[in-house]
């Protein structure tokens, strides 16, 4: 009995120094930006879900694309309609790892240059992604910061002559999200 | 339970635990992130059921976004079996000029002015049901559109004493619709037309109908429409045909295009449902088309 007891403690324990290094968000922002002399279009979205384990450094994103906000309602219906068929394809997804965990100090207070890798899917398309981003460690909290661009050729949307002199084919996206630790 | 582990089979307990920790993969927190936000999930809203506010002639129960001004030009040309002397209809055109309000998102206002009789209209919609799947399951969406439509045109006999009100009509409808899939909307409207004075003495003051429509997406941006108002037979005027109208709706950035083909000349419930007097199988079909384009007044809260 006593080594069961033992066990169940062990396990535990290891569970919840497991769990401590898992760090959540459900209000991460992104922001798309598509940049033409015709016309500026930018979709906001605060409510991306995103996880980090600090002990891996994976990092996983789930989007839900109708949470894209956008000025005119119009280029809203059209994003959701015409481009990424959300309802058809209702999230975008990132499942990737920092890769130089290494220089990262998560239970140090400061700011920290991160590399990242891994597969981003969006449209349903997925495609390899590798970029850089700034980890900020402060008070428990982890605020993550990444900008990159990504080719709408490279995730199958596509656009209509009609309109293309209006929508960019390289699209600048910003990403921030504060995580905290998972309860 | 009486657990009576050997040193063996908690050995292999132990070893298993272990294991099980450097198992867990980005897929596992992928896993672990979808279970987390499963209990946050909304109600997934069907959006864009239709294109436009209208169907061809009628409303649909879609809205103009809050804060969005529409401006609407509709053209509605003359018989095309007035033959090629008319150039089929294209030398006679009446129009109607309008401009609806979203004052939020489930209520938008409009008016409009049509040279046909020279009448003025003004609308009130409110959706009241949104069809949503997934946390709340609603199968339809459900809009009301209460609208008075006054005729300006002078009275046809002066020396009669005439009423203000007697210019004055009004109709309500209810919009019940269900977008089936991603290209197939079907919309039913049952609508009543209140007729202050009625051309003769026999003639009902309230005229019922029930309309049906739907839309078929042939491509993202281009969509086939289908509108027919039946008009119940004690309920409608002697020598009144119902309602008939297909068109497309095309879609390009900041307007949506309709073009149709009717046997209605009014663009207003009152002369479109109640008031047709062509008969779309023997030619007398109009041709029409809407533009409409929006502007964005007051931008939506961040």
């Amino acid at each position: 009995m006593k080594r069961l007891t033992a066990l169940v403690f062990f396990t535990l324990v290891s569970t919840a120094i497991f769990s401590q290094s898992i760090y959540m968000t459900r209000s991460g922002q992104i922001t798309f930006f598509s940049k033409t002399p015709m016309e500026n279009i930018e979709g906001k979205n605060n409510e991306v879900t995103s996880m980090l384990d600090t002990s891996k450094g994976d990092l996983v994103f789930a989007v839900l694309i109708k949470s894209f906000h956008f000025d005119r309602a119009l280029m809203e219906e059209h994003f959701n309609e015409n481009y990424m068929e959300s309802n058809k394809i209702p999230k975008a997804t990132f499942q990737g790892k920092i890769t130089n965990l290494s220089a990262i100090n998560f239970s140090k207070d400061g700011t920290y240059e991160a590399a990242i890798e891994g597969d981003l899917t969006i449209h349903g398309v997925k495609h390899p992604h590798k970029g850089t981003g700034t980890i900020t460690v402060s008070k428990g909290k982890i605020t993550g910061v990444s900008n990159f661009t990504v080719l709408l050729a490279d995730y199958k949307i596509e656009i209509p002559s009609l309109v293309a002199d209006k929508i960019a084919p390289t699209i600048e996206i910003r990403v921030n999200c504060v995580y905290e630790p998972k309860s | 339970m009486n657990l009576n582990l050997n040193r063996y089979q908690l050995g292999i307990i132990f070893l298993l635990t272990l294991f099980s920790i450097p198992a867990f993969s980005q897929d596992d927190l992928m896993k672990m992130l979808e279970d987390e936000t499963e209990k946050d999930k909304k109600p997934d809203y069907a959006t864009a059921t239709f294109k436009t506010t209208r169907l061809i002639n009628g409303h649909s129960v879609e809205n103009v976004a809050a804060g969005v001004l529409d401006f609407r030009i509709s053209h509605r040309f003359g018989y095309v079996n007035g033959g090629a002397y008319q150039l089929w209809g294209l030398d006679e055109a009446s129009m109607r000029l309008g401009f609806d309000y979203g004052l939020s998102k489930r209520w938008m206002i409009g008016i409009g002015r049509s040279t046909y009789q020279k009448q003025y209209d003004g609308f009130t919609k409110f959706k009241f049901l949104r069809q949503s799947s997934g946390v709340r399951n609603m199968p339809i969406t459900l809009s009301a559109i209460g609208s008075i439509m006054y005729k300006s045109l002078k009275f046809e006999d002066p020396t009669r004493e005439n009423y203000l009100t007697s210019n004055l009509y009004y109709s309500g409808q209810l919009l019940i619709a269900r977008k089936f899939s991603e290209s197939l909307s079907i919309q039913l409207m049952p609508t009543i037309v209140h007729y202050n004075l009625v051309p003769g003495a026999n003639d009902p003051n309230d005229l019922l109908s029930l309309g049906i429509g739907g839309r078929m997406k042939l491509s993202k941006r281009v969509s086939l429409n289908v509108e027919y108002y039946y008009q119940l037979p004690d309920y409608k005027f002697e020598g009144t045909q119902n309602s008939l109208s297909i068109g497309f709706d095309i879609e390009t950035g900041g307007h949506v295009f309709q073009v149709y083909c009717t046997n209605s000349t009014g663009m207003t419930e009152r002369t479109y449902i109640t008031e047709t007097t062509g008969d779309f199988f023997n030619g007398d079909i109009r041709l029409g088309f809407t533009i409409s384009r929006v502007f964005t007044i007051k931008k939506p809260k961040p």
